[in-house]
This record gives C-alpha cells, sequence and structure tokens, in this order.
C-alpha cells in the first residue's frame, strides 16, 4: 500500500506521453510527396488520369468529412447530400447569377453551405442517435424538393454551367479542377489529423466515446457538436461545387443524390471509421471495384453493399483497423500512448 | 369550399396508408430502439412481391395478402435472427450501417429482376369507386378500406400489448431489456418476433401501396421518410400518434399538391419540421401504457 504512494517507486518507472512513432514520420513524408506530385501532374499526366484523380481526391475529401462526424464526433448522418447539392448550386449561383470565376467559387460555395448548415443543426440536433441520422436525411430531401420548384434555378430538370468557362483553354480547366481537388483531399486528410491532434480533437473523441462523461469533464458537448457540423458541411459544400465544376451540368437529382452518402458511408465503413487513414484505403478499394466491376451495372453497388454489411457485422474496424491492429501501424496517429520509461529509446 | 373539404378528407385517407407504413418502423424502435433503414425497401419488396403473384398466378391483388404476410413475416424472423441480432450490441452505428447496406442492396437486386420500370397492380373498379357523402363531397372507397385497415392493425395491436404474454414480453423487453432476460425472458426471440410483426404489416402496407400507386425499385426510401415523419411527429412509443402523424403528412400534402402539384411532398416534408421545432417530442408523446 505504502509502496504505491511512494513518489520514488514511481520515478523508478518513469512515463511519458508519445504521440509520434516511426510509421508516422514515414507517412508525413509520404503525404507531402504525394501532395507534391499531384499538384505537379498538370504538366506530365494524361487528361483522363488527371480527372480520374480530381475525382478520387473529392470523393476522398466526402469521405474524410463523413469520417469527422460519425468517427470522431459520433454523429451519424445520412444527409450530407444537402450540403453538396447546396455546394452545387452556390456554384450555379456565383457562376451563372455573379459571373464569378468557377474556381473561386468553390470556396465560397463551401461557405454558403456551412452557413446554411447552422439552422439546419438547429432543427435535427433535436433528435437524438438513429433518429438524428434519418432527421438530416428529410433536411437534404427539403433542400432538394426547394430547389426543384425554384424555377429560377432551373426547376427539376437543371442548368448548364458550360457558360461559365467561355474563354478558359480545357487545360486550364482541367488543371485548375486538380489543383482544387488537391486540395480538397489532401487538405481535409491534413487538416483532419492536426485538428484531431488539437484540443478540440480531444473534445471530439471524448463525445463520441460518452457525452455525459465529457460533459462531467468540462468538454462544451453542444458548441462542439455544432462546429463539427458545421466544419463537415463546409467540405461537402465545397466539394459539391468541384465536382459539378468536372459534370458541367446541375440537376436537383444529381446535386441532392443519395449516392453522394452512399459514398462516403460505403468507403468509411470499409476502410475504417475513426482512422484518418482508413477513407484513403476505402477509397482505393471502393474505386478499384469501380473499376472490376465496371460492365456489370447494378451487380457493383450490390458488392459494395454487401461487403459494407459484412465488414460492419465481422471487422467493425474497417480494413485498415484490422491492419493495424495486426501489424502495430499507424502513420497518422492521432491517439496519445503512454510508453514507459524502459522502453523509451 | 366542397372542393378544400375533399382535399382535406383525401389527405387524411392518405394518412391511413402513411400510418401503415409507419407501424412497423415504431414497433421495431419501441422494442429494439434501431431504425430499420431498409424498412421502406422492405414495403417495395412486398410490393413486388405480390405483383409478381398477380401477374404470374392472376390472382386478386387482395388474396395475395395471404401470401405475402406469411412470407415477408418469416423472412423478418430469420433477418432478425442472423444478421440484425448481431447488429444490435454494437451502438447505432452498425445496426444503422447494416440496414443501410442491406437497402442498396435490396434497391439493386429489386432493378436486377424487375428493371426500373414503374410497377403497379390494378382492381378493376376499385380505383374509382367513391361514396358520396353530400353536397358534393365524397371520399374514395379504396383509400377508406387502406384506413379502416390501419385503425384495425393499430387496435389489433393495441390488444396484444395489452393482453397477450407476448405484448408483455414486448413491454417488458422495451422497457428494460437486462431485467426482462433475468426474468427469463429470450430477448432474441423476442426480437426476432417484433421483426416478424412488423414486417407482416409492411406487407399489408406494400401491397395497399401496390394498388394505389405505381412502385418501381427506388421507391424505397422516400416510404422511410414517410414512416420516420410519421413516428416523429405522433410521438414516440404512441400508435394513434403514429396515425395522427400519417393524417397531417397526408393532409399537408395533399393541401401542397392542390396548391402546385410540385409542392405535394414538400408540403409534408416542411410541416414534418415545423413540428419538430415546435414540438420535439411529438405531437402525443408515450401516450402507450409502457
Amino acid at each position: 500500500m505504502n509502496s504505491i504512494l511512494q513518489p520514488a517507486a514511481a520515478a523508478s518507472r518513469s512515463y511519458r506521453v508519445v504521440r509520434s512513432t516511426g510509421a508516422s514520420r514515414v507517412g508525413g513524408v509520404v503525404l507531402l510527396a504525394a501532395t507534391a506530385a499531384l499538384l505537379s501532374a498538370p504538366w506530365w499526366a494524361d487528361r483522363a488520369d488527371m480527372r480520374f484523380a480530381t475525382e478520387f481526391l473529392y470523393v476522398l475529401a466526402l469521405a474524410q468529412m463523413w469520417n469527422l462526424l460519425a468517427g470522431f464526433g459520433g454523429v451519424i448522418s445520412i444527409g450530407q447530400q444537402a450540403f453538396v447539392g447546396i455546394g452545387a448550386y452556390a456554384l450555379v449561383f456565383f457562376t451563372m447569377k455573379m459571373g464569378l470565376d468557377p474556381f473561386a467559387s468553390v470556396a465560397l460555395a463551401g461557405i454558403v453551405a456551412a452557413a446554411l448548415a447552422i439552422p439546419t443543426a438547429a432543427i435535427v440536433f433535436r433528435l437524438q442517435g438513429a433518429y438524428f441520422a434519418v432527421g438530416t436525411w428529410v433536411v437534404a430531401e427539403t433542400f432538394r424538393l426547394l430547389v426543384a420548384n425554384s424555377s429560377w434555378l432551373g426547376d427539376g430538370s437543371g442548368l448548364s454551367i458550360t457558360s461559365a468557362f467561355r474563354g478558359m483553354t480545357p487545360w486550364w480547366r482541367d488543371a485548375s479542377s486538380m489543383w482544387v481537388a488537391v486540395v480538397l483531399g489532401m487538405g481535409s486528410t491534413i487538416a483532419l489529423y492536426l485538428v484531431l491532434r488539437s484540443r478540440f480533437g480531444l473534445a471530439l473523441k471524448a463525445i463520441r466515446d460518452s457525452e455525459p462523461a465529457s460533459e462531467s469533464l468540462g468538454v462544451k458537448v453542444t458548441a462542439t457538436k455544432w462546429v463539427m457540423y458545421v466544419a463537415s458541411a463546409l467540405g461537402c459544400g465545397c466539394v459539391g461545387a468541384l465536382a459539378f465544376i468536372t459534370k458541367l451540368r446541375v440537376s436537383p437529382d444529381s446535386a441532392f443524390s443519395l449516392d453522394w452518402t452512399t459514398t462516403m458511408l460505403f468507403i468509411v465503413i470499409i476502410g475504417g471509421v475513426g482512422t484518418i487513414e482508413g477513407p484513403i484505403v476505402g477509397a482505393v478499394f471502393y474505386f478499384g471495384l469501380r473499376w472490376l466491376l465496371a460492365d456489370y451495372g447494378s451487380l457493383y453497388l450490390i458488392t459494395l453493399g454487401l461487403l459494407a454489411v459484412i465488414i460492419v457485422l465481422r471487422l467493425p474496424q474497417g480494413l485498415w483497423g484490422y491492419l493495424a491492429a495486426r501489424f502495430n501501424l499507424t502513420f497518422f496517429p492521432v491517439q496519445r500512448r503512454v510508453v514507459m520509461g524502459d522502453e523509451v529509446k | 369550399m366542397a372542393e378544400w373539404t375533399n382535399t382535406i378528407l383525401q389527405g387524411l385517407m392518405l394518412g391511413g396508408l402513411y400510418a401503415m407504413f409507419a407501424i412497423g418502423l415504431s414497433l421495431t424502435f419501441g422494442i429494439m430502439r434501431i431504425v430499420n433503414v431498409a424498412h421502406g425497401d422492405m414495403i417495395i419488396v412486398s410490393a413486388y412481391m405480390a405483383f409478381w403473384l398477380v401477374e404470374t398466378f392472376h390472382m386478386d391483388p387482395f388474396a395475395s395478402l395471404l401470401i405475402v404476410i406469411p412470407v415477408m413475416a418469416i423472412l423478418g424472423y430469420i433477418l432478425q435472427r442472423t444478421m440484425l441480432s448481431r447488429a444490435l450490441s454494437g451502438g447505432i452505428l452498425v445496426p444503422l450501417m447494416v440496414t443501410y447496406g442491406l437497402s442498396v442492396i435490396l434497391q439493386n437486386v429489386l432493378m436486377e429482376v424487375f428493371s426500373a420500370n414503374s410497377r403497379a397492380m390494378r382492381v378493376e373498379g376499385l380505383d374509382t369507386a367513391s361514396l358520396s357523402l353530400g353536397g358534393g363531397i365524397a371520399v374514395g372507397v379504396y383509400p377508406l378500406i387502406v384506413m379502416c385497415t390501419a385503425i384495425a392493425v393499430i387496435f389489433i395491436l393495441q390488444l396484444v400489448f395489452a393482453k397477450t404474454p407476448l405484448g408483455r414480453s414486448f413491454r417488458a423487453t422495451s422497457d428494460d431489456q437486462s431485467t426482462a432476460q433475468l426474468m427469463g425472458i429470450d430477448n432474441r426471440k423476442v426480437y426476432a418476433l417484433a421483426m416478424a410483426l412488423s414486417f407482416a404489416i409492411v406487407a399489408l402496407a406494400g401491397i395497399y401501396l401496390g394498388m394505389r400507386t405505381t412502385f418501381d425499385p427506388a421507391a424505397g426510401p422516400s416510404r422511410l421518410l414517410y414512416a420516420f415523419e410519421a413516428v416523429v411527429i405522433g410521438g414516440l412509443g404512441s400508435l394513434w400518434g403514429t396515425l395522427a402523424g400519417g393524417m397531417v403528412l397526408g393532409v399537408s400534402q395533399a393541401i401542397g399538391f392542390r396548391l402546385d402539384p410540385g409542392w405535394g411532398v414538400l408540403s409534408s416534408h416542411l410541416a414534418f419540421l415545423v413540428i419538430l421545432v415546435l414540438r420535439p417530442r411529438g405531437l402525443f408523446p408515450r401516450m402507450r401504457d409502457r
């Protein structure tokens, strides 16, 4: 009994809190190298590859936004397509109605989505848990129907934004899309990594693990959840604008499609919810499977759905979570580990 | 005036169908605390099952109930025992994701089997028949049948909850799952029976939907949303509240549609959001004894 209280005993087994690992230093270097390579892609890659990389990166950004909500904040939304759609229609507004540059509009679209996320949060946060999830979906449907009934925004059939690119060379359009996609895809991954290592990230994870416990320790649960929800909407809004820059035609059904959320969900669940690496692995898997099953129509979604169900039941930590636990790997560590004195190198 | 009365009456009757969508959802949420995201797709699967029976064996749509209801109930039981019971232990994420995955799978399987074309089941004469109430006010016979069925289903369920051992185990499990287990209730069996009951009502709702409007493989999610809205408007745990919730949705949809055909569904979503803001716990929270 006495020995536990003696400071000398504690001192003999000194410990420290460690965050980086050997792999994490490799992870940081690889991430920076990949970002540099992607930014220079317009000078060495061909068009098809660049378009693919652009889509990969914005889908990765979407997945990270959903991962932020579900994996770190414990808030499960199936209505993030609301903010993708709002971003897409903000793009229509800023380019077609205000005559602004499409790529400058991407940031503005994110701000519009974030602004609309505030009243949305006021409504949906009245619901809890699974009901919150379906509630966000109702809100997304409401936004879709409001847009579909607005003749100013092109009604249900949508409108083309091709004329916003008049006078722009195709190379510049593809290159700018690529750069914006790098900022969104890599940026969201890096931002999530940095935020999660901060005090705010610690608060998020505490809320995910137990709301009452974190509240009793002084975490401002409501405010933290709001900030996270609005941040996620900001990311989804930017992606919505960029996605439709590459598609050139915006309609309520495609902009507010549930498929956006299905994509986010499947990528994060398959890759591993609650890790930075998970969505990257999930996105590689998602696009790989799409490429493999390109000729089989709806079989692709059936396979993806089956995999998601099996993984969520058998490997709730996802593919990355399984690998990370098996080989003790973390490229982007967001947890703190205690290392005892004699283990410290 | 009579026109508006008719509109509101139509909306009220439509509420019967929405309540039928919602009862199964309310039941499984009340007992297991999970939201089955594939609920709407199960409604559409039932409609396709009946459609297939009607097309292949020239069966009367009402007669198909005798086959589709038991088949769906058995499917519900099996689904719960095999997949969902495994998901229940994993917080809210796991059951949501499993049923979400199921929803995507079902939609795409229906697409493969029945193509994306929309289908309908016609009952000769029934779709146009109406009862005149005088003064230019009339109510369709078919919507009236749906409404009476919804009321009967709720009435029977209330009796089951109040009077039978099964209902008692439902209520006990809903109140406190672990204590119920201590008292000798096998909660996995109770859950599976609740899911079977929910699926039986889903089957009824699906066939009634199929006789009223066209449906296609992607029609499930919007049915889930109506069901969900009716449950929340009515107040969790109250079946009569769910019926009232369905009526609120139906009436707002009918009024919206009358003002502008594009506003029908939008109005019911807006009505739901307004009620959520004004009365977050619904109109009749926890009316049922529990």
